[in-house]
């Protein structure tokens, strides 16, 4: 056997003996913890399979905040299978088969894939056109250029996921004020992290880094208040927070439309502005991922939320 | 070449892992996680897919993919996490 081989078998097998222990473990805490190990280890898969970008975002959102939102959703309860019925041996025996065969039926196809002959890929083309694209990172040339309207949608999502966020739920109650040592740290590392958001924002036209790896560490930055007992993690309130919540879809169709009526398509940037547009949507992006996802930590509207129907709001407490 | 097989099925033996863990779980939670590790299997057999070995450049277009998946999964967790908190208040009230 190729020795070569040896790490990444071993990336491999630790990847799975991971996902396995966090998905059987019994106690929910545990499993969260090893979730976040398996999403580290994770990244370091992406940095092996040259995904520098991934390896950012993976670290930063995959484990880092997941892991947040999660531990502290265990505050909530709901862990325990309070009525739950465990599938019968016959119903186990069936899935465990299911799956077996399943895995089998997909790693044939990925290998066949794999070992099939090479074909004509989006890559050359993606590579050919970088010059054009305004930014020379291939993975922000994609996402913000070439198929800038899947992150267009994307960012609807986020809007559509954290207003949902806060239809369903109000905010939880805050931590108690940090003791000095936490409070030292915190002085530190708040603005180092907003420091290392701008960078990453600013070098992704060129290096790995962007605006969801920035709004991920800047929203690691208002976990970490909010942990210090900031209840509103650096959020502003009321309608400044709403227009900070939709600034990166906002500017994003802004933009959008205002070049189709300037006679090109729909997000077609001119290509002399195209480098400085990305960057502007970039910007708003940041903040918007940034606001929804620290608005997700703390758990729904917060107390300065302009409500239109305050009656409405009774009831449905009152229920 | 073989790099890319070995995190493919890794992948998929982590997607079916989630498969699994959602079909025999019964809370919320747990079948959340299981979710996400689905998820990491899919973007590891694309990232796999869009490696060619060391000296040839890789392929943008999957990492901007999962990239956008990354971001997504996260809202999505938040948004199930919210609706989980909201069904446990409503089960006490």
């Amino acid at each position: 056997m190729n020795l070569t081989l040896l790490p990444d078998l071993l990336l491999a097998g630790m990847l799975i003996g991971l996902a396995w222990a966090a998905l059987s473990s019994d106690d929910l805490r545990r499993g969260v913890v090893l979730f976040i190990a398996f999403g580290l280890l994770l990244a370091i898969v992406w940095a092996r399979l040259l995904a520098p970008d991934l390896a950012l975002a993976e670290a930063a959102i995959g484990a880092g905040l997941s892991g947040a939102l999660l531990l502290v959703a265990l505050r909530d309860g709901g862990g325990a299978d309070q009525h739950a019925t465990k599938p019968s041996t016959l119903n186990r025996w069936l899935i465990d088969l299911f799956v077996l065969v399943m895995t089998c039926l997909i790693g044939w196809v990925l290998w066949l894939t794999i070992y099939a002959e090479p074909v004509e890929r989006l890559a050359q083309l993606a590579n050919a056109m970088l010059d054009r694209s305004g930014v020379s990172n291939p993975v922000t040339a994609v996402l913000l250029n070439y198929r800038a309207y899947d992150t267009l949608l994307e960012l609807v999502v986020v809007l559509a996921a954290v207003l949902g966020v806060v239809v369903v739920g109000r905010e939880r109650r805050g931590y108690r004020e940090a003791g000095p040592v936490f409070h030292g740290l915190v002085h530190w590392l708040v603005p180092l992290l907003i420091v290392t958001a701008g960078y990453l924002l600013w070098v992704g036209a060129h290096a790995p880094g962007g605006a969801f790896q920035a709004g991920a560490t800047l929203a690691a930055a208002g976990i970490v208040l909010r942990l210090a007992g900031y209840d509103a993690a650096g959020l502003p309130d009321g309608r400044l927070l709403r227009w900070l919540l939709v600034a990166g879809t906002g500017v994003f169709l802004l933009f959008g439309l205002a070049m189709s009526f300037s006679g090109g398509g729909f997000l077609q940037y001119p290509e002399a502005w195209s480098g400085s547009l990305i960057l502007i949507i970039e910007v708003a992006a940041t903040a918007s991922i940034a606001a929804a996802l620290v608005l997700a930590y703390r758990g729904g509207r917060t107390d300065g939320w302009p409500l239109m129907d305050e009656k409405a709001e009774n009831r449905e407490v009152s229920s | 070449m073989t790099q890319a097989l070995i995190y493919a099925l890794t992948g998929a033996v982590l997607f079916m892992l989630g498969v699994r863990a959602t079909l025999l779980r019964d809370a919320l939670l747990p079948r959340l996680l299981a979710l996400n590790v689905c998820g990491a299997g899919v973007f590891l057999i694309f990232v796999s897919l869009a490696y060619r070995g060391d000296s040839l450049p890789v392929d943008p277009v999957p990492h901007a993919l999962v990239l956008t998946g990354l971001v997504v999964a996260i809202s999505a967790t938040a948004l199930a996490l919210a609706l989980n908190r909201r069904l446990r208040e409503m089960a006490d009230e």
